[in-house]
């Protein structure tokens, strides 16, 4: 069906547009740029910060163009003379509650406010300043999130995400008029709440008002250290989405330019998270297995099904804080980030003769709850503290500039061994529905000795961008020691987003569902949408970042992580087998249930 | 189960189980307690399956619903213009001297409260004075004593 189509003027240019459409939707497919601030593509309309507001004709006030309709004969003046008046009292408003301290602030250089602000080069102050008369909250509690109130100008966005994409609420509007602000549940530190770090209000604050922790002078010191041995990991994401902040377009894989900068940067060995993600393959393919085995074949009912991933410390954190009945049915598996900081300081220290006090391991993620799961107690199975330092991809992109690397004219490089070797299977991780390929690659395969019944390998089902994604697949021809899954349907599910999760997990709760397993991705879209990668996001971004992965899947001559000649060799010469005594003393652990309130 | 969260079973009971029943039940709390206490907003929270900061964010947003111990009677004196043009400054000074706290306070006995409120929209017959949910218009610094009195009497 065909819908309404509406005929209206946007600087007397005719456009027609569909019904429902917003002013300013419409001006932007004529091009013209309306500002916003709280405005965002992933979120509800708010409406609240007023600096999109446009001149439309024959209306007493001007209108928020990012919450008004379109209308049949409309005509919108964008930049009329009351529009710029109105849109400078707006922005100078702003900015008298506004600690604009920008020298200083770690968004300087990425704060929309500060991009408006020098666009719009107004110098006078007409309105009192009155940051210095509140009482302002800096929250350092968390090891993965900033919280500034000076920076803050309650356009909303990070409440919204927090509730209408991440179903975690903790971060709500509290008092009202000049005394509103941002805050927790009376006003707690964020650490002591139910934040899960994920970081999703960082991606989306238009101002230095949330940012991550951030570790840089940490990690150069490290680095400069003689005595100190700095082992890098990069995740799978980080690749995709690099060169954003370093001035690529979307979608542009650095791979081999990220490993040449990080060695520039004077790390002394360049790893790969995605060695250690063929590595989860196989100890939680394994788990899989083992479980379905005392399901299917022990009849033992104490076994939790459906297995839920566990690569994913923001979704971990909203399991262990929203539905602590569903605990044990998380994967024991450590993160790939966490078996990666285990490996490194015993097997790999050893390997290179280096001791593992003096090793130091630099983790490079698309997210900032990596810097929360470094952090925890249980993640110093090792002797030490497995990863010692968590960067963000921006984070990354800052140090690779403050090094003076001219990062589009580096030449590609490849990570060194061993722990740098990786699959496709690894590399897609990055990507909501990646694990869950990974894993049925690897595990259908040991069950039956053949691919996965998809061409090329790629299971369509677990891909896309859909908030919930079901896939079934019939095992057949099994191997004599796997007959009794011949015929079983294995069904699995993938959500991403933490709302999307909580869904599923609902329907899990409800006994309704007859899933085996179901991976969960804290962020929108996976990692390539993490709390740590480089800003703006939005839809498009995503996906642009998520065809970059399967593009470097497909690039491997390697598919499937059971595979990786590297990881053979780390279970022949160190670990046994999967499931065994070491990767238990190492690669595995163990959740605890927090408060939700 | 606490008497509260009794309480707020019974008004759950009432106004149902969804976010629409939050203020109604917000008010019933306060109605009884007179404020909300930390552990009340987590057990409306839970029982409304919302987050702890989404009723936080509610109940600071509105001066009746108190987050802060309130004594079991509050007074609530007008300080917008109207009545402060008739004299309310008079009567806080009555009030505090005689219960012998600021405005913001509550007495040691716990059984009063002096705030201020805006507009109660009785300026044409100011001072005007709020306690608990009964209004009392024209007051002088010498009736207040009365009408404050009156409810000492009534709490015991």
């Amino acid at each position: 069906m065909s819908k309404y189509m509406v005929n209206l003027k946007i600087n007397n240019t005719p456009i027609q547009v569909e019904e429902g459409t917003t002013i300013l939707d419409a001006a932007k497919r004529l091009n013209f740029r309306i500002p916003t601030l709280c405005n965002h593509p992933d979120l509800s309309v708010a409406g609240n910060c007023r600096v999109c507001v446009v001149e439309v004709k024959g209306a007493r006030l001007l209108a928020a163009s990012c919450a008004t309709p379109v209308s049949e004969g409309m005509e919108v003046n964008t930049n009329s003379e009351k529009v710029r008046i109105a849109r400078k009292h707006v922005l100078e408003l702003l900015l008298s509650e506004h600690n604009a301290d920008c020298t200083k602030c770690f968004k300087n250089g990425h704060c929309e406010l500060q991009e408006l602000a020098s666009e719009y080069r107004y110098g006078d102050h007409i309105f009192i300043d009155l940051v210095k008369a509140k009482d302002k909250i800096l929250d350092i509690s968390s090891p993965s999130i900033t919280r500034d109130a000076s920076k803050c100008i309650r356009c909303q966005r990070c409440v919204r995400t927090c509730t209408e994409l991440q179903a975690v609420s903790a971060l709500a509007v509290v008092h009202k008029g000049d005394h509103q602000i941002i805050s927790t549940f009376l006003n707690k530190p964020l650490n002591d709440v139910v934040c899960t770090n994920c970081g999703q209000c960082i991606n989306r604050c238009p101002t230095g008002a949330l940012y991550e922790r951030n570790y840089i002078e940490d990690v150069w010191h490290a680095i400069y250290d003689p005595n100190k041995f700095v082992v890098v990991e990069t995740a799978p994401a980080t690749r995709v989405a690099l060169g954003e902040d370093l001035g690529l377009e979307p979608g542009h894989r650095v791979t081999g330019k990220m490993v040449s900068a990080l060695r520039k940067m004077g790390f002394n060995k360049v790893l790969d998270t995605d060695f250690t993600a063929d590595l989860t393959i196989m100890e939680e393919g394994t788990e899989l297995l083992t479980r379905l085995k005392r399901a299917l074949v022990d009849k033992d009912e104490t076994v939790k099904l459906p297995l839920l991933t566990s690569c994913s410390p923001g979704w971990v954190k909203f399991q262990e804080h929203m539905f602590p009945d569903l605990i044990d049915n998380l994967s024991s598996c450590k993160s790939p980030q966490q078996m990666f900081g285990a490996l490194a300081k015993t097997y790999y220290a050893d390997k290179v003769n280096i001791k593992a006090e003096n090793m130091v391991v630099v983790s490079i993620m698309p997210c900032t709850a990596k810097k929360f799961e470094c952090n925890r107690s249980e993640m110093r199975d090792s002797g030490f503290k497995d990863v010692d330092y968590v960067l963000t991809t921006r984070e990354l992109a800052m140090m690779i500039k403050q090094a003076g690397i001219e990062f589009d004219k580096l030449e590609d490089e490849s990570y060194d061994s061993i722990l740098g070797e990786s699959t496709g299977a690894a590399v897609i991780f990055g990507t909501t529905g990646g694990v869950m390929e990974a894993a049925l690659r690897t595990a259908y395969e040991i069950i039956t000795g053949n691919e996965v019944p998809f061409t090329n390998l790629n299971i369509q089902p677990v891909r896309g961008m859909e908030g919930v994604k079901e896939a079934s697949i019939k095992i057949k021809n099994t191997k004599p020691e796997w007959n009794f899954l011949e015929g079983v349907e294995l069904n699995v599910a993938v959500a991403h987003g933490l709302a999307n999760a909580k869904q599923l997990m609902e329907l899990v709760q409800s006994g309704k569902s007859n899933y085996h397993f179901i991976e969960v991705m804290g962020c929108p879209g996976g990692c390539i949408g993490g709390g740590g990668q480089p800003i703006p996001t939005s839809a498009e971004i995503r996906k642009r970042r998520a065809e970059a992965i399967y593009a470097e899947d497909m690039g491997k001559t390697i598919r499937k992580s059971h595979e990786n000649p590297e990881v053979a060799e780390v279970y022949k010469e160190y670990l046994t087998h999967p499931l065994g005594h070491k990767s238990h003393e190492l690669l595995h652990t163990h959740y605890k249930v927090r408060k939700r309130y | 189960m606490t008497n509260t969260e009794a309480l707020i079973h019974e008004l759950i009971e009432k106004h149902g189980k969804n976010r629409n029943a939050l203020m109604p039940v917000l008010q019933g709390v306060v109605a009884r307690e007179k404020f909300l206490s930390e552990d009340t907003m987590i057990a409306v929270a839970r029982e409304l399956d919302l987050s702890a900061a989404d009723v936080y964010g509610t109940a600071s947003f509105y001066t009746f619903l108190d987050t802060k111990p309130r004594g079991r009677n509050i007074i609530r004196v007008c300080k917008t213009i109207s009545c402060h043009m008739q004299g309310k400054e008079a009567i806080i000074r009555a009030i505090e001297d005689h219960l012998l706290i600021k405005v913001g306070e509550t007495t040691h006995d716990n059984k009063f409260t002096l705030l201020t409120a805006n507009c109660l929209g009785w300026c044409h017959k100011g001072p005007v004075m709020l306690v608990n949910d009964e209004v009392f218009p024209s007051i002088t610094p010498e009736k207040v004593i009365e009408i404050i009195e009156e409810f000492a009497k009534k709490t015991n």
